[in-house]
């Protein structure tokens, strides 16, 4: 290793404070690991409420199916990357495929990924675009008719009998789909919730706290790309449907904030053993990213507003801007809830007798350039995957 | 009509396994030999961590040729400190025979690692002695040899 | 008609359903083995199973065998990688506790808080406790740290892929990722000088008799002895790591 890394360390080492061991002076895992469940949150979230839609048949998300599945899809493709680019040996990482620990819960994301993608999100996106894509493939001319045609795997079936076999199996996709969702970002949870060996991540609660806090930033998503969308289409942004996911992100992120209320209440009141590092991590390092960034500006402000907005919708005629601000205030709130729970984790030494510093480096595989990258390019591939399966150009259903 | 299987699960019946049996195969060749032969491993990980090579030779391998050193040692208090404690790393030596392989360590900051005063020194098997104050910028081998350090040499 | 498509396609799903369910109970039976606490002790007994005991009351803060540690196993010499350090805790009057490692203690101790504030004080060796319930081996995602049959906990540094969970899994933080090869790394016991019945680096130098090694299934071991003879403890034993290495005279402030 270079000389000048060591340089590095040899900065945190001037600002670690009180005793940590000699090996926790650099975090390991940085940046890149606080996108990844920012990321596989905003699939799983974006994908239950393109469910509730199907399943639960809320005819009025109806024009935010599509989109929202397809956002979910071009967030799962880039999802591999932060932790393979994080890996120290990336050209090793198949390795979890072929010979994954069964007692390792990391182990599992190879298949829970693959599943995901291939049997429910690839899947349930192919039964809706089918019988439109037969139809693409019969009109384009030159590539763009084999792309279909590949597209469709040569079932060119549009009998009233395949399509409804199409939304049939659609619909058990769909249901096998959600809880696959919250086992794809449930897992990312246990990960962290199963380190005994470190009390601010142990807890039962991590699984449903991440789980929550993933719904509400894919809600809110969903509710920011429609939006972006709609203006960049010039088209109208129906207010019942910012209204209706509105109602869903008010009500999830009561849950939310219920649930990572009650697991820190709970932490306060046991006042365990490594509650003195704890409260001087939380009073210190983290406040800004737990109290402002996390609490204030993720948590309370949306939820004053979405409680304003269910109270007086009608009258307000500049919901619209509100509704725009609310999700980047919460998708801002959810990724700090990220960092809060992997940078805060490893900011403080298990002798619980002092804390390490993080610095984060803007290049490098593990920089901020590196992670912004993985949070811009699904926004990429979103706007290729609307040019190649346009939701407002589909056949529309009989029914 | 019971037997109607719809075309699109034949066609993803049929990717889905050739998918699957593309994944065993690779597998079959990307697997290590030797793995899960004792347990969740490479087995021949094993073996790779027994191949480094020593530094430390072991006090028997220096009584081999010092056998003085060995008798003088155990008439005094230093009998059960073994070579390498203070002679660092001997297997190089052992292996080549050159004085210049193998450390001779001197200086009062050297015998003050076990020596000096430290209020955590509990232990009353090892004598502790206040080098700020005892024969202050005199090296400690001009009075004591280590091997057997209360023999005085003057 | 359309009431019968709806049965027969709820029926399917509650088959596919009652399938799926039972699949996973089954399996899940038969891997039982898997979930429960990965087996403390090791099955081939003719392999010693290796304990190790360090005793506070011995130990003096030379720091030699943080140092043979990392010249017998080509640790780089940089103070931030350590397969095994030293802790001075030096309790006040007061009641605060300070806690010092300078360079691991591998250049020994100067005592920094003066005889006449303090109100005891020790020193605590730090290296790998091989735990038999090892939660490193545990969260490893491929099988690259594993217990070997002599109840050595090791590394595969050409199987590992530099994750590193298992470095946070440590509640001992005796793990670390070495900076050359980038690969998990860690305390080996000196497998390599076992191997070749020699002692560990940091035992075969530690001037006072603090380090012990030994076969925990030998009662006639020196090891045995001293953990019938002494009161010993492990360090976090709520975590319930099946530590092997027990301290002798360990003073209720150290974590």
């Amino acid at each position: 290793m270079e000389p000048h890394h060591y340089q590095h360390l040899y900065d945190i080492l001037t600002h670690a404070q009180g005793y940590i061991f000699p090996n926790e002076i650099d975090l390991q895992w940085g940046i890149l690991i606080v996108v990844y469940p920012f990321i596989t949150g905003l699939v799983a979230g974006a994908f239950i409420l393109a469910s509730l839609e199907r399943v639960f048949k809320v005819k009025v998300l109806k024009p935010t199916y599509q989109i929202a599945l397809l956002t979910a899809l071009s967030f799962l493709l880039v999802a591999t990357m932060p932790l393979i680019s994080h890996l120290s040996q990336p050209q090793r990482a198949y390795e979890i495929l072929i010979t994954p620990h069964s007692t390792s819960a990391m182990a599992i994301f190879g298949f829970v990924y693959l599943w995901y993608l291939m049997v429910v999100l690839l899947l349930e996106i192919w039964f809706d675009y089918r019988p439109s894509m037969v139809v693409w493939s019969n009109e384009k001319k030159g590539v763009m008719r084999l792309v279909y045609r590949i597209l469709t795997l040569g079932v060119n079936d549009v009998s009233p009998r395949a399509l409804k076999w199409d939304r049939k199996l659609g619909y058990i996709i769909t249901v096998v789909g959600i809880p696959s969702a919250f086992i794809l970002h449930g897992y990312v949870g246990f990960i962290f919730g199963s380190i005994k060996a470190n009390p601010w991540w142990s807890t039962p609660l991590m699984p449903i706290i991440f789980l929550f806090s993933a719904m509400v930033s894919g809600i809110a998503l969903v509710m920011l790309v429609y939006m972006i969308i709609s203006y960049f289409r010039r088209t109208v942004i129906d207010l019942n449907v910012l209204d209706t996911i509105g109602k869903y992100l008010f009500f999830v992120l009561i849950l939310d904030f219920t649930l990572e209320g009650l697991d820190q209440i709970q932490r306060i009141y046991e006042a365990e053993e490594s509650f003195e590092i704890i409260k001087l991590l939380v009073s210190g390092k983290l406040y800004l990213t737990l109290f402002v960034a996390q609490g204030l500006v993720g948590t309370l402000i949306p939820l004053i507003t979405l409680a304003f907005l269910q109270f007086y919708k009608h009258k307000i005629k500049v919901r619209k801007s509100m509704y725009l601000i609310v999700s980047i205030l919460v998708l801002i709130g959810v990724y700090s809830m990220r960092w809060n729970v992997v940078i805060g984790g490893q900011l403080f030494s298990k002798s619980f007798s002092g804390f390490t510093s993080f610095k984060l480096g803007l290049i490098g595989l593990d920089g901020s350039l590196m992670a912004a990258f993985w949070l811009i390019l699904p926004i990429g591939i979103l706007t290729f995957l609307l040019w190649l399966l346009p939701p407002w150009k589909m056949v529309p259903e009989e029914e | 009509m019971k037997f109607y299987i719809p075309p699109q699960l034949t066609r993803l019946a049929i990717a889905f396994a050739i998918f699957i049996s593309l994944f065993l195969v690779l597998r079959h060749f990307l697997v290590p030999d030797t793995f899960g032969e004792y347990g969740h491993y490479r087995g021949a990980s094993l073996i790779d961590n027994a191949l480094p090579e020593i530094h430390y030779a072991g006090q028997q391998a220096c009584f081999d040729c010092h056998q003085d050193i060995e008798d003088l040692k155990k008439q005094d208090v230093h009998n059960d400190i073994h070579c390498e404690t203070c002679h660092g790393p001997g297997q190089k030596h052992v292996l080549s025979g050159e004085a210049a392989d193998i450390l001779k360590p001197t200086g009062r900051e050297f015998c003050g690692r076990c020596h000096s005063t430290n209020a955590a020194k509990q232990i009353s098997a090892v004598f502790q002695i206040d080098l700020k104050k005892h024969n202050v910028n005199r090296n400690c081998l001009e009075c004591h040899n280590p091997h057997q350090p209360w023999k005085m040499k003057k | 008609m359309e009431n019968e498509k709806v049965k027969s396609s709820r029926r399917k799903f509650l088959k596919s359903a009652a399938t799926l369910a039972g699949a996973t109970i089954g399996y899940t039976w038969l891997k039982s083995s898997q979930f429960l606490l990965y087996g403390a002790e090791p099955e081939d007994k003719t392999l010693p199973w290796y304990g190790i005991v360090i005793d506070i009351e011995k130990c003096i803060g030379c720091g030699s065998c943080a140092k043979a540690c990392k010249l017998e196993n080509d640790v780089p010499k940089e103070p931030f990688f350590f397969r095994n350090w030293v802790e001075q805790y030096t309790v006040k009057n007061n009641g605060s506790v300070i806690i010092v490692s300078p360079n691991g203690g591998m250049d020994g101790f100067e005592q920094t808080v003066p005889d006449a504030e303090t109100f005891k004080s020790f020193f605590v060796p730090k290296m790998c406790n091989h735990c038999a319930k090892s939660p490193c081996i545990q969260v490893c995602p491929v099988g690259a740290t594993y217990d070997s049959p002599e109840g050595v906990v090791l590394v595969d540094e050409k199987y590992c892929i530099g994750c590193r969970y298992c470095v946070q899994a440590c509640p001992y933080g005796c793990r670390f990722i070495h900076p050359v090869k980038k690969v998990a790394n860690k305390c080996t016991l000196c497998y390599h000088r076992l191997k070749k019945n020699l002692a560990p680096a940091c035992m075969e130098v530690c001037p006072t008799g603090a380090r012990m090694y030994g076969n925990l299934r030998d009662k006639h071991s020196e090891l045995v002895k001293f953990l019938k003879e002494h009161t010993t403890q492990v360090l976090r034993p709520h975590l319930n790591t099946g530590s092997k290495l027990y301290y002798n005279a360990l003073s209720s402030e150290v974590r």
